[in-house]
């Protein structure tokens, strides 16, 4: 009996409230000799649906040492057509071997017919789309046998056929399937500053009690066809002060949580990334959590 | 055709318009900021290309790269959420490109480089214990009709092209102008624990591994090679198989009684 619960415990274990960073194949070696204080290490999912080889051997040791939240990117929740069952089912696999504290996945899609777009690209949120995400997002937590996290987009437009906010559509999300948020504070400021809204209200709008992750990252300016900036959610800089600034809004209702710092473009040397993971966790130290605004 | 569709086609090709239904909230014209998905989606596929084909790009630049890149991309999108591998008919797409006609070693050079990427991500193999390989080839009555599992990570390309002694070059390793690139070379690919090796290997021993690879039993594989050359000995790729860990199973369809 003891066993069978000290297995669950570890399964159902949720990452701790502490900074952690994605795990790049460049720094295999350097975390397993070094080890470095972290809270946790957060991987693609699709990168390690491989055979065998150098990612599946660092991985399972890294694995040893840290929690891991592993993140999928290619699932396309959001698509017109039904999950790639194939898809799930390495997802599956993936999820088996490295047992990880946190699944997340993104309300996106990405792949259409035969063709995988390698983008997270965006939907209308209407009453249709609603139930289909539903209904996605029912068939991946029966299938891994887990709670999800659903991470909030970053988008560039937004659609006539609309007829929900944003922060409507994924309350209504989480409370219909009971999946949790991944709160990803640049996508939130990505978003507000590029479709013209107020960032605090657009997290003070969100399911913040389902929150099981923070992303942080960097972006990229640019200008709309009227003279508008426009902020594209690139991961190749460090985080902004502005998505700081966000982060301790978001850290006083929140609460303490996970937070990870993102980096998949002009990737730095690893003591630039842990640099912006400390700092992330002195401010996971000092958060007294004033709780959601009535 | 349903929405995604339509935005999807769009994607990838820059000649469409943008699709309808699209808003913002300043009126300003969402072509623009459609354009910003048309260019992560293309961008996106055109790094993945080249990170696997990272010397071909050397060889032609990085400007004609990623033109010739973007076409492909454009016209063969990944068909697999799972990106390691895409690309397979990167290769045979520049074979076929006519602007690339001028660097006639270029699609090997792409043909080897998939190799490298398919070695590094192939299954694991245990290799067969020395003492069981020695025994089974002291045997001369079953060597013939012995079947060879090699490690998945092993691939053989039999280039007309000076492929290995290129590739090394722009590794660092070699002196890039002392390499003919029309020497013909065949080159040996796998992985040997975490690390892919590669090395020139004669064509016959080309054709040899090619036939284990194929299930061939050591009899008719050394047959093949002999073809190519009549003073093939098998005792020189089987060693380099063995010292590198690449041989997994041995099998005999004749067991002596």
């Amino acid at each position: 009996m003891t066993t069978v619960i000290d297995h669950l415990t570890i399964n159902a274990g949720a990452l701790p409230a502490r900074s952690g960073l994605g795990l790049k194949p460049e720094h295999f070696r350097a975390i397993l000799e070094t080890r470095p204080d972290l809270g946790f290490f957060e991987i693609h999912a699709e990168n390690y649906m491989v055979d065998g080889g150098p990612f599946p051997h660092y991985l399972s040791q890294i694995r040893r040492h840290y929690p891991l939240s592993i993140h999928g990117v290619g699932l396309s929740i959001g698509g017109e057509a039904a999950l790639d069952e194939d898809h799930l089912d390495r997802l599956a696999a993936v999820l088996e071997r490295y047992e990880p504290q946190s699944f997340s996945e993104h309300l996106a899609w990405s792949s259409h017919g035969e063709a995988f777009l390698n983008d997270l690209l965006p939907m209308p949120y209407d009453r249709a789309t609603l139930s289909r995400v539903c209904d996605h997002i029912d068939r991946v937590q029966e299938k891994l046998q887990r709670r999800m996290l659903l991470e909030n987009p970053a988008t560039y437009v937004e659609f006539s056929a609309s007829t929900l906010t944003e922060t409507a559509f994924i309350s209504e999300v989480i409370q219909r399937t009971g999946c949790g948020l991944l709160l990803d504070v640049n996508n939130v400021y990505v978003s507000c500053i590029n479709h013209g809204r107020d960032p605090q209200a657009c997290i003070d709008a969100l399911p913040l009690a389902a929150t099981g992750e923070i992303h942080l990252a960097g972006f990229a300016r640019d200008t709309d066809a009227g003279g508008d900036e426009l902020l594209i959610d690139s991961h190749g800089t460090p985080v902004a002060e502005a998505v700081w600034a966000l982060y301790r809004y978001a850290l006083r209702r929140v609460g303490p949580v996970a937070t990870l710092i993102e980096r998949d473009n002009n990737i730095p040397a690893f003591e630039v990334l842990l640099a912006e993971a400390r700092n992330a966790e002195s401010m996971l130290r000092t958060t007294t959590c004033a709780g959601a605004p009535a | 055709m349903s929405r995604q569709a339509c935005f999807a086609e769009a994607l990838l090709d820059p000649q469409q318009p943008c699709p309808p239904g699209l808003t913002t909230w300043n009126g300003s014209d969402p072509a623009r900021r459609f354009a910003v998905y048309r260019n992560n989606v293309i961008v996106s596929l055109v790094d993945a290309l080249a990170d696997t084909f990272a010397v071909t790009q050397e060889l032609v630049g990085e400007t004609f790269f990623r033109a010739m890149a973007r076409l492909f991309a454009s016209a063969h999108p990944p068909t697999s959420r799972f990106m390691a591998f895409y690309g397979e008919a990167f290769p045979d797409f520049i074979e076929n490109f006519p602007p690339a006609a001028g660097v006639p070693y270029l699609a090997d050079m792409a043909r080897f480089e998939f190799l490298r990427v398919r070695a590094y991500h192939a299954a694991d193999g245990v290799p067969v214990a020395t003492a069981q390989i020695a025994a089974a080839l002291a045997d001369a009555t079953v060597l013939p009709s012995l079947s060879l599992a090699l490690h998945p990570s092993v691939g053989v390309l039999k280039s007309a092209a000076a492929v290995v002694s290129l590739w090394a070059a722009h590794q660092g390793a070699g002196d890039l102008s002392s390499v003919v690139p029309d020497t013909p070379e065949t080159a040996l690919v796998l992985r040997n624990g975490l690390d892919v090796e590669v090395m020139e290997i004669p064509l016959a021993a080309g054709v040899f591994v090619d036939a284990l690879l194929q299930g061939a039993p050591l009899g008719v594989a050394v047959e093949a090679a002999g073809q190519v050359d009549g003073d093939f000995n098998p005792a020189t790729p089987l060693g380099l198989l063995i010292q590198k860990g690449a041989v997994t199973a041995l099998y005999s369809l004749r067991r002596t009684p």
